[in-house]
């Protein structure tokens, strides 16, 4: 397997700008049943070249994120505050028409479903086409030619027949290398893959991820991939960021999340993954609890319903206050546990599990 | 594309031979005898033997059925009236003229009543959906969305009459509602049926423009459209390239369901309006007890939304290239 590094340090945003910034971003919406905090005070950054994993439970957030970036959201329901900084373009309250230039051409993004994400009534080679001829100009014929060009560098058998055919007359993965294929038809510099490999069984995923990296490998495409799959990220990504109820619980390099976790969710969504664990034997324990009501969200920490450890962290600090991640860069997260308690805990539970 | 088409055929076939099987079996169970309706106040037995054999009525059920239905591809001959050539459905037994004949006179107009209506209902109900889903929560579609709801529930005997006092006799703007043949002057054809069309499509549109509307916004709401909008496609050709495809294809199912309603809808107007077509012919079959007449209506009417019906599936395989013909 390929070893998954592209930035030199990917994590520690020291260097120049980061690629992409998001600061303190906000997204609510305003339904029948009142406001959603869908995300809040939310930032991240991503370097140019490198994987960010962004992880989380349903409903934690990570698609409204990131159709937030694109400014896919409908105006007239949604609030958006904070700053979302593509190098030096401010995108939060950025004009229609600056949005259309950029979507599928600078940033491009990919779908969880490809069934349901490609429209039915069009070929294939079309729905990648008209990407290409929308921001290139190209012509039919060149736009037909690209499209070719696509689907065989995203390994799809006979492309000059296949561009013809529908999304339904594809397999799932092939649906889902279509739809990347559509995505990078412009170079773009950034590609969103809202969890790509959901939809798709196991043996589909697995390839899927492989030509992500192989791509950005060979076109330096700075990804953020989403997932709720913490294996999928330890395969993929460089960086990562645990999210829950619209705000960042944990973030670091791949290896200090996976290896040196620091939130309780985290170790919760560790402890449900299978694969990354070092017993085999050991159960998988879900995050017990549910999500928690972004329409009413718990005061203080917004995990502290489901977490085990508020009495550790004495007064009521967990139920009033909520805690902001820390430290500002680096491996950080958003808990009021001493350092040397969330090293007790996790040695204490891997000698329990033991 | 073949190979549906004559599957489909058949199947009408068969369809329509069963319905008229109905018809004629529902025909005979009736208590009403015709044949004693033709006989007279004072009728003697021997005359209504006499009818009964004229009108071929003393035979089995299923001869006299067979009779009928191989008269439509051979032809028969009657003792009373003499050759009928194919494709024959017998004689009136109330006007004794051939029921072929009459219907052939008539149906132009049902035709002309219902295919009218049928653009008029389908361009203005798609295209005030559509504006409506366009201007969703405006001004515009709060008008589209409410004039529907009075539409939907307006009557043709009722409007009809309102319509022709306001346009025809008052404003003087439209001629009085008749039938001139299309074949004779497109321009005058066109211009007496307006109303009727207009008339009977009111209250289907605005169900069609509530349809288009909330198919649309559905549409609008579904991940292929997001895609479109992910790839940079502006706001107008989401809308007019992507979406619409998808709101019609139930639209387009539900006009192949509503054709028998129309069909109705186009006898209520053909009375309403006093037009000679197919519905002036079954009510007066049906009040006369005139099977063969009776018989006739249904059968057309039937093979007219039936073929209809297949040119809706052949629309329907255009629009959603998921639907194979074969
Ligand atoms: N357009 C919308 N209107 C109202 N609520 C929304 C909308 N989009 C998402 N949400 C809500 O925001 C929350 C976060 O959703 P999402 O970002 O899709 O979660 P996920 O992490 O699974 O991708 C969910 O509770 C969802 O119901
Ligand atoms: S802040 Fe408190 S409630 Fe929240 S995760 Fe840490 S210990 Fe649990
Ligand atoms: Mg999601």
């Amino acid at each position: 397997m390929t070893t998954v590094s592209w930035s030199s340090e990917p994590g520690t945003s020291r260097g120049p700008e980061p690629f992409l910034s998001v600061r303190d971003l906000s997204v609510r919406f305003s339904t029948e049943d009142g406001v959603v905090h869908a995300v809040d005070g939310l930032s991240f950054d991503v370097e140019k070249g490198t994987t960010l994993g962004i992880v989380g439970e349903s409903g934690s957030g990570k698609s409204v994120t990131n159709l937030t970036i694109l400014g896919l959201h409908d105006p007239a329901h949604t609030e958006v505050d904070g700053e979302i900084w593509l190098e030096d373009q401010e995108l939060v309250g950025a004009g229609a028409s600056t949005l259309e230039k950029l979507r599928g051409n600078r940033v491009a993004m990919i779908f969880q479903d490809p069934l349901t994400s490609l429209s039915p009534f069009h070929t294939i080679g079309r729905q990648i086409g008209e990407v290409y001829r929308k921001h290139k100009g190209a012509s039919k014929k060149e736009a037909r030619d690209r499209a070719i060009e696509m689907l065989e560098r995203v390994g799809i058998p006979q492309p000059a027949t296949r561009v013809d055919h529908y999304p339904h007359e594809f397999s799932g993965g092939m649906r889902q290398r279509a739809m990347i294929a559509m995505a990078l038809v412009c170079d773009p510099d950034l590609l969103i893959a809202d969890e790509p490999t959901t939809a798709l069984d196991v043996t589909v995923q697995a390839q899927i991820l492989d030509l992500l990296k192989d791509l950005q490998q060979q076109f330096g495409t700075t990804i953020i991939l989403i997932t709720h799959d913490l294996g999928v990220v330890a395969n993929t990504a460089d960086n990562v960021l645990v999210m829950y109820a619209g705000r960042a619980a944990e973030r670091g390099t791949v290896r200090e999340v996976l290896s040196k976790p620091s939130h309780p969710y985290t170790w919760g969504l560790l402890s449900s993954m299978p694969r990354l664990t070092s017993s085999v034997d050991m159960p998988l324990v879900p995050v017990r609890g549910t999500p928690p009501s972004l329409l009413n969200r718990p005061a203080g920490c917004a995990f502290h319903p489901r977490c085990d450890f508020p009495q550790l962290v004495g007064s009521d600090l967990c139920f009033t206050q909520r805690p902001d991640i820390s430290p500002e860069n680096g491996h950080g997260d958003a808990c009021y546990l001493t350092l040397q308690q969330k090293r007790d805990i996790r040695t204490g539970d891997t000698k329990e599990q033991a | 594309m073949t190979s549906f088409l004559v599957r489909r055929i058949l199947g009408a076939i068969v369809i329509l031979i069963l319905i008229s099987l109905i018809t004629f079996y529902l025909f005979y169970a009736l208590p009403r005898d015709p044949a004693r309706a033709f006989c007279g106040k004072i009728c003697r037995p021997e005359t209504l033997t006499l009818i009964r054999h004229n009108l071929g009525m003393d035979e089995p059920l299923f001869v006299q059925y067979w009779h009928w239905l191989s008269g439509i591809f051979m032809g028969r001959e009657f003792t009373q009236f003499g050759a009928c050539p194919a494709p024959c459905l017998g004689y009136s037994f109330a006007t004794q003229e051939p029921v072929f004949s009459a219907i052939v006179d008539r149906f132009p107009v049902t035709l002309s009543l219902t295919l009218g209506a049928s653009v008029v209902i389908l361009s203005f109900g798609i295209l005030t959906g559509m504006l409506a889903a366009w201007k969703v929560g405006q001004p515009l579609d709060k008008i589209a969305s409410s004039t529907s709801v009075i539409g939907a529930s307006l009557q043709i005997y009722f409007v009809g009459p309102l319509v022709v006092f306001a346009v025809v006799d008052t404003l003087g703007l439209l001629p009085r509602p008749s039938y001139v043949p299309f074949t004779e002057d497109p321009l005058t054809w066109f211009v007496h049926l307006l109303i009727p069309w207009v008339v009977l499509s009111i209250i289907f549109t605005a169900n069609y423009t509530r349809m288009t509307r909330s198919q649309m916004l559905e549409q609008l709401a579904e991940d292929y459209v997001r895609t479109a909008r992910a790839k940079g496609m502006s706001g107008r050709s989401v809308f007019f390239r992507f979406a619409w495809r998808g709101a019609m294809i139930p639209i387009i199912t539900i006009f192949g369901v509503d054709l028998a309603t129309l069909l109705g809808g186009a006898i209520i107007t053909e009375q309403t309006f006093t037009l000679h077509g197919i519905g002036e012919l079954a009510v007066r079959a049906v009040q006369n007890t005139d099977l063969p007449m009776l018989l006739g209506v249904t059968v057309v009417g039937a093979a007219a939304i039936v073929f209809l019906n297949i040119v809706v599936d052949v629309l329907y395989a255009f629009i959603d290239p998921r639907v194979r013909l074969s």
